[in-house]
C-alpha cells in the first residue's frame, strides 16, 4: 500500500505548493481551517497531513531497508561462502574482518561511512545521492552477520556427502557453490534478513533522527519522528506518535513475513 | 599370465594433523600430533570383482576409499585405475576422463541427496555434468530408465528426497552413480544405515547391477556377514594397515590373521551352533599413539618380543609375525 | 510357574500430532520372569523403543499410553503419578541407552555419578557407597576400579563407557533393566564383550531384561525368548531358537532370511518387497498385508490376534487353522 503513495495519498505532503498553512497543527479527525480537508491523523506545524506523510515516509523507509538488506546479504553471502569453501588464508583475512565490524555497533559504522560520504560529495549532489548513502552505509554495517551465518552452514554443508558426489561428477568449485551449497544455506540466511530488514529500517530511522540521515525533503518513518518530537511537550502529540506506531507495526509484520517465508521456502514442509 | 589390476594401490598412505590450534600448543607447551589414518596400504583389484576392506571404526578404510576416488589427496604412495595414475600431475587430462568411469555411494542415504533438488535433478547432474547424453528430451528418457533400473517408477523423480524412505534414497543414490556410464563403483558402508528388510533389498540390487553391467566395486563395511555376502576378495585392515587379504571363501573358512580371527569371533551367531570362539579381549588403542611394532601385539594372543619390537609387512597376504613363523595358539576347541 | 517381574497386557501408545492421532504401539501383551532376558526385535518404526520407554515411565507429551496396563511385580506402574514413578524408576526399574556417552554426565566424575545415584536410592554414607561402586565397577568387568573410579566418563573408551553405564543402572538393585540398542554405538569387538556382561548379570542377579535391538545376531547371542515387532504390534513371540531358526510369521521367515550370515553364503537374500508404513498410514486387517507373499482376502479385514502355536504366539491368520487342528488332537 505504501509503495503506492502517490495514487492513495490525499495530500502531496511534501510538495509545498500543496501545503496550507492555516491547516496546521489540525488534531486527528479534524477539518483544516485553511483548506477544509479531514485530516484523518492531524496535521503539523505547516499543515502537512501526518496520515499522506506515513505513505511517503514508509514508502522510503521500506526503499532504504529492502535495498540495504539485499546489499548487505549479497556481499555476506559471498564473502561467506568464499571463506567457508576456500578456507586458508582467505578465510582468516574475511573472518577477522567480520570480526572487527561485529565489535562495533552497527549504528558507528553507518554514521562513520555516512560521514566519510558525505565529505566526499559535494553539498549541491548531495540531496540526490543521500538515498544511495544511507542504503551503503547501512549495508555495509551489516555484512558481517550474513559472513558469518553462511561461513559456517557452508562448512558443514561442505563436508556433506552430496557436496562430495558433486566433485567427484568433477563440477567446478564455483559450481558446487552456487547450485549445491548456496541453496542450503539460504534458510538461516533469510532468518537473518527478515530480523535485519526490520533492524535496517530502525537504523535508517535512528540516522533520520539524529539528523545524520535523508534530509526534510525526502522524509522517511525516522525523518517524520524526528520532526514529531519537538512537538510532543506541547501537546501536538500525534504528529509523533503515528509515525513510531507505523514503525512499531512495519517492524512486527516483516518479522511475521520473514517466519512465513521460511516455512514455505523449505521442500521438506510444502 | 594375468591381466594388468583395474585398480592399483601401492604403499598407500594418509597423515592428518590433528594439532590443537597455535594458540594451545604455544601455551600448553604440547607438541604437533599426527594421526597416521592410512599406513602404507597395498592391494588390487580385478575387473568385475568386489573387492571389500573391512575394520572397526578408525581402521582406515573410508580413507582409503576416499582417496582412491580422489576425494582426499594422499600423503603418500599411488593408486593406478585403468593404468592411469590418480596422483600424477601429469596424467590430469587423461584423470579428466576417468572421473566418469568412477562414481562412489555413500554410506548415509541422507546427506547424500541434496535436499532441495527434485530426484530427476539429482540424477541427471552426472549426465549434464560428462555430456553423457545430448538434449533435453533424451536426459529425461535415460533418467527415466536409470529410475526404473533401480526399481523405482520414473514418476518418482518429480519427488524430493524427503520424500522417500532410507532404502529409496540408496536406490536414487545408486542410479546417480551408474547415470555416468560408471564401471567402477566405491560403495561407502553402503546399506549399514538401513533396516535388514531392506539392506537385503539394496545387496540384491547391487549384485544384479554387477551381473549386468560387469561393474567394478570397491566395497566398504565394518559388518562381516555383508561383506561375506558381497565381496570376492577381502582385505582387513587394522589402525591404519592392512593386516590380511584373501579370497572371500578362505577368509571365513581358514582366517590367517589373529585379528582376522577375533573379529569373525566376535561376530554373533545366528545359526547357535555354539561353535568354539576365543574370547575377544581390549579395545582398539588410540591412533594418535599406536602401540609399537605390530600396532595388534596388545590384544593379540600370540604376540611376543618380535611383535612389540618390528612391524610385520605383508607375506603372502598376512602381515603378521606369528604365521609365518608357524606359532599358533591351542585352538580352545576341546574347551 | 512364579509370577513374572514385568507383565504388559493389551499396551496401546498414541501420540496425538496436529493431524490426527497415531497409534504407534496396538495391542502388545508379554510377560518377563525373573533372570529371563526378553529380546524385542524389529526395523526402524517397529515401536521397540516406544514399548520400553512406556514401562519405564518416559512416555512424554503428545505421546501417552492410551489403553491396557503394565505390571511390576504385580502392581500397576502405568498410572502411577509422575512422582511416584520417578521413585520406581531407579529403584526397581533401570534403562541402558544406546550411547554412552550422553547418558554420563562429562561433568562429574564416574565415580561421583555412582555414588550419587547409590545414595538416592539405598541408605548409604559416602564411604558405603564408594565401596559398593567399586564393587559395581569390578562386576561390570573395568580394570583397576579402585583407580579408574576418580576418571571423567571422556577418559573412558566407548566400550568402557558402556560398562560404567551398566553399573550406573545397577546400583539400585533393580528387578528390571530395559536396554535399549546397548551396543549399536560399538564396534563388533566390544559389542561382543558388551552382550555377554549383560546375559551374566541377567543370570547371576535373577533379573528381568528386556533387551531392544534391531540386531538379530545380538538377540540370538543373548535373549532367552524374542518378540518381533512390526509397526506397532507384535508378529511372534516365542523360545528364541524356535523363532530365529523356524520362524512362522511371513514377516519374521522374510527377516530371518534377509540377513546375511558368515555360515551360509547364499546367492540371494531372501527379501520382503516394499517397506514398513508411517505410523500415519497403517492399512486396515493385518497390517503387513501389502508386503506379504501368503495374503489372502481375510488379512484385508480383520486385524490378527495372537494365537498360540507351537509353543509360541503368531499373530497371523494363517496359522488359524493349525490351531484347531491342535486343539483338536489335544481334545
Amino acid at each position: 500500500m505504501a509503495l503506492m503513495a502517490d495514487v492513495l495519498a490525499p495530500q502531496d505532503a511534501f510538495d509545498p505548493v500543496a501545503l496550507n498553512l492555516l491547516d496546521g497543527f489540525a488534531h486527528p479527525m479534524e477539518r483544516g481551517m485553511g483548506s477544509n480537508m479531514l485530516f484523518v491523523m492531524g496535521s503539523d506545524e505547516q499543515g502537512r497531513d501526518i496520515f499522506s506523510a506515513l505513505f511517503y515516509g514508509t514508502r522510503l523507509s521500506l526503499l532504504v531497508g529492502v535495498a540495504s538488506v539485499i546489499f548487505s546479504m549479497v556481499l555476506g553471502i559471498g564473502l561467506g561462502l568464499l571463506a567457508g569453501y576456500l578456507g586458508g588464508k582467505i578465510e582468516m583475512l574475511i573472518m577477522r574482518v567480520a570480526d572487527i565490524q561485529l565489535s562495533f555497533p552497527a549504528i558507528l559504522i553507518a554514521l562513520l561511512i555516512f560521514g566519510v560520504a558525505r565529505g566526499l560529495i559535494p553539498p549541491q549532489q548531495y540531496e540526490t545521492t543521500a538515498v544511495f548513502v544511507i542504503i551503503i552505509a547501512i549495508g555495509l554495517s551489516n555484512w558481517a552477520q550474513y559472513a558469518r551465518t553462511v561461513r559456517a552452514s557452508t562448512l558443514v554443508e561442505r563436508n556433506k556427502e552430496y557436496v562430495q558426489a558433486a566433485k567427484l561428477m568433477g563440477i567446478s568449485g564455483f559450481g558446487i557453490m552456487a547450485r549445491h551449497v548456496l541453496p542450503n544455506v539460504m534458510g538461516p540466511v533469510l532468518v537473518i534478513a527478515t530480523i535485519n530488514l526490520a533492524l535496517a529500517i530502525i537504523e535508517e530511522a535512528t540516522l533520520s533522527f539524529l539528523g545524520v540521515g535523508l534530509p526534510i525533503t525526502q522524509p522517511s518513518l525516522g525523518t517524520l519522528i524526528r520532526s514529531g518530537q519537538k512537538f510532543l511537550l506541547s501537546g501536538e502529540w500525534w504528529i509523533l506518535f503515528f509515525p513510531a506506531m507505523m514503525l512499531v507495526i512495519l517492524a512486527l509484520a516483516i518479522n511475521l513475513l520473514g517466519d512465513w517465508l521460511r516455512d514455505a521456502l523449505n521442500p521438506k514442509l510444502r | 599370465m594375468s591381466p594388468r589390476p583395474y585398480v592399483e594401490v601401492t604403499d598407500l598412505k594418509k597423515t592428518f594433523d590433528v594439532s590443537k590450534p597455535w594458540l594451545n600448543r604455544v601455551l600448553e607447551g604440547a607438541p604437533r600430533q599426527y594421526l597416521k589414518a592410512v599406513d602404507g596400504v597395498s592391494f588390487d583389484i580385478r575387473k568385475g570383482e568386489t573387492f571389500a576392506l573391512v575394520g572397526e571404526s578408525g581402521s582406515g578404510k573410508s580413507t582409503v576409499a576416499r582417496m582412491v576416488v580422489g576425494l582426499l589427496n594422499p600423503t603418500g604412495g599411488e593408486v593406478t585405475i585403468d593404468g592411469i595414475s590418480m596422483t600424477d600431475p601429469g596424467q590430469r587430462a587423461q584423470r579428466a576422463k576417468l572421473r566418469r568411469k568412477m562414481q562412489m555411494v555413500f554410506q548415509d542415504p541422507y546427506a547424500s541427496l541434496n535436499p532441495r533438488w527434485r530426484v530427476d535433478r539429482i540424477i541427471a547432474e552426472p549426465i549434464r555434468a560428462f555430456n553423457v547424453v545430448e538434449g533435453e528430451a533424451n536426459i529425461v528418457a535415460r533418467v527415466g530408465e536409470l529410475l526404473t533400473l533401480v526399481g523405482l517408477h520414473p514418476d518418482d523423480g518429480k519427488k524430493f528426497p524427503h520424500e522417500f524412505s532410507g532404502g529409496q534414497r540408496q536406490r536414487v543414490a545408486i542410479a546417480r552413480s551408474l547415470a555416468s556410464n560408471a564401471d567402477f563403483i566405491v560403495c561407502d558402508e553402503p546399506t549399514s544405515a538401513l533396516d535388514v528388510s531392506v539392506q537385503a533389498q539394496i545387496l540384491n540390487l547391487m549384485r544384479d547391477l554387477q551381473e549386468k553391467f560387469g561393474l567394478t566395486y570397491l566395497f566398504i563395511s565394518h559388518n562381516l556377514a555383508v561383506v561375506r555376502h558381497m565381496a570376492t576378495r577381502i582385505g582387513v585392515m587394522y589402525l591404519g594397515r592392512l593386516v590380511e587379504v584373501s579370497d572371500a571363501k578362505e577368509m571365513f573358512t581358514h582366517p590367517r590373521h589373529p585379528y582376522t580371527r577375533m573379529l569373525l569371533d566376535a561376530v554373533p551367531d545366528l545359526a547357535m551352533s555354539g561353535r568354539a570362539r576365543i574370547p575377544v579381549a581390549g579395545e582398539i588403542p588410540n591412533p594418535i599413539t599406536p602401540p609399537t611394532g605390530c600396532t595388534f601385539h596388545p590384544r593379540c594372543p600370540l604376540a611376543n618380543e618380535r611383535c612389540k619390537a618390528e612391524n610385520p609387512l605383508p607375506i603372502n597376504g598376512v602381515a603378521c609375525h606369528a604365521v609365518v613363523e608357524g606359532r599358533t595358539l591351542a585352538h580352545p576347541v576341546a574347551a | 510357574m512364579s509370577e513374572p517381574v514385568i507383565s504388559v497386557r493389551n499396551l496401546q501408545v498414541e501420540f496425538v500430532t496436529r493431524r490426527a492421532t497415531l497409534r504407534a504401539i496396538d495391542g502388545v501383551s508379554f510377560d518377563i520372569h525373573k533372570g529371563e532376558v526378553l529380546g524385542v526385535v524389529g526395523e526402524s518404526g517397529a515401536g521397540k523403543s516406544v514399548t520400553g520407554a512406556a514401562i519405564i515411565g518416559l512416555i512424554e507429551p503428545p505421546g501417552r499410553i492410551s489403553g491396557g496396563e503394565i505390571l511390576l511385580n504385580g502392581r500397576r506402574i502405568d498410572n502411577l503419578s509422575p512422582e511416584e514413578m520417578r521413585k520406581v524408576r531407579g529403584r526397581k526399574v533401570a534403562m541402558i541407552f544406546q550411547d554412552p556417552l550422553t547418558s554420563l554426565n562429562p561433568l562429574f566424575r564416574v565415580g561421583e555419578q555412582l555414588v550419587e545415584t547409590i545414595r538416592t536410592h539405598l541408605q548409604m554414607n559416602e564411604r558405603q557407597a564408594r565401596d559398593r561402586a567399586v564393587e559395581l565397577l569390578t562386576e561390570v568387568g573395568i580394570p583397576a576400579p579402585e583407580k579408574r573410579i576418580d576418571g571423567y566418563p571422556h577418559e573412558f573408551s566407548g566400550g568402557m563407557r558402556q560398562r560404567v553405564v551398566i553399573a550406573l543402572a545397577l546400583c539400585a538393585e533393580p528387578d528390571f533393566i530395559v536396554a535399549d540398542e546397548p551396543t549399536t554405538a560399538l564396534d563388533v569387538s566390544v559389542q561382543a564383550q558388551i552382550i555377554s556382561l549383560i546375559k551374566k548379570l541377567g543370570r547371576e542377579r535373577g533379573m528381568a531384561v528386556m533387551l531392544v535391538t534391531h540386531d538379530m545376531g545380538v538377540i540370538a547371542e543373548t535373549a532367552d525368548r524374542v518378540a518381533v515387532m512390526y509397526a506397532g504390534r507384535l508378529a511372534e513371540i516365542g523360545p528364541v531358537r524356535d523363532v530365529v531358526q523356524r520362524p512362522m510369521h511371513p514377516y519374521a521367515k522374510g527377516l530371518m532370511g534377509a540377513i546375511p550370515t558368515l555360515e551360509a553364503s547364499t546367492e540371494r537374500l531372501v527379501q520382503i518387497p516394499g517397506s514398513m508404513p508411517r505410523l500415519s498410514s497403517i492399512p486396515r486387517g493385518c497390517a503387513f498385508n501389502p508386503r506379504c507373499a501368503d495374503v489372502f482376502a481375510r488379512c484385508h479385514v480383520d486385524q490378527p490376534l495372537p494365537l498360540s502355536v507351537q509353543g509360541r504366539q503368531v499373530a497371523c491368520h494363517l496359522y488359524e487353522n493349525e490351531r484347531l487342528k491342535t486343539a483338536e488332537v489335544a481334545r
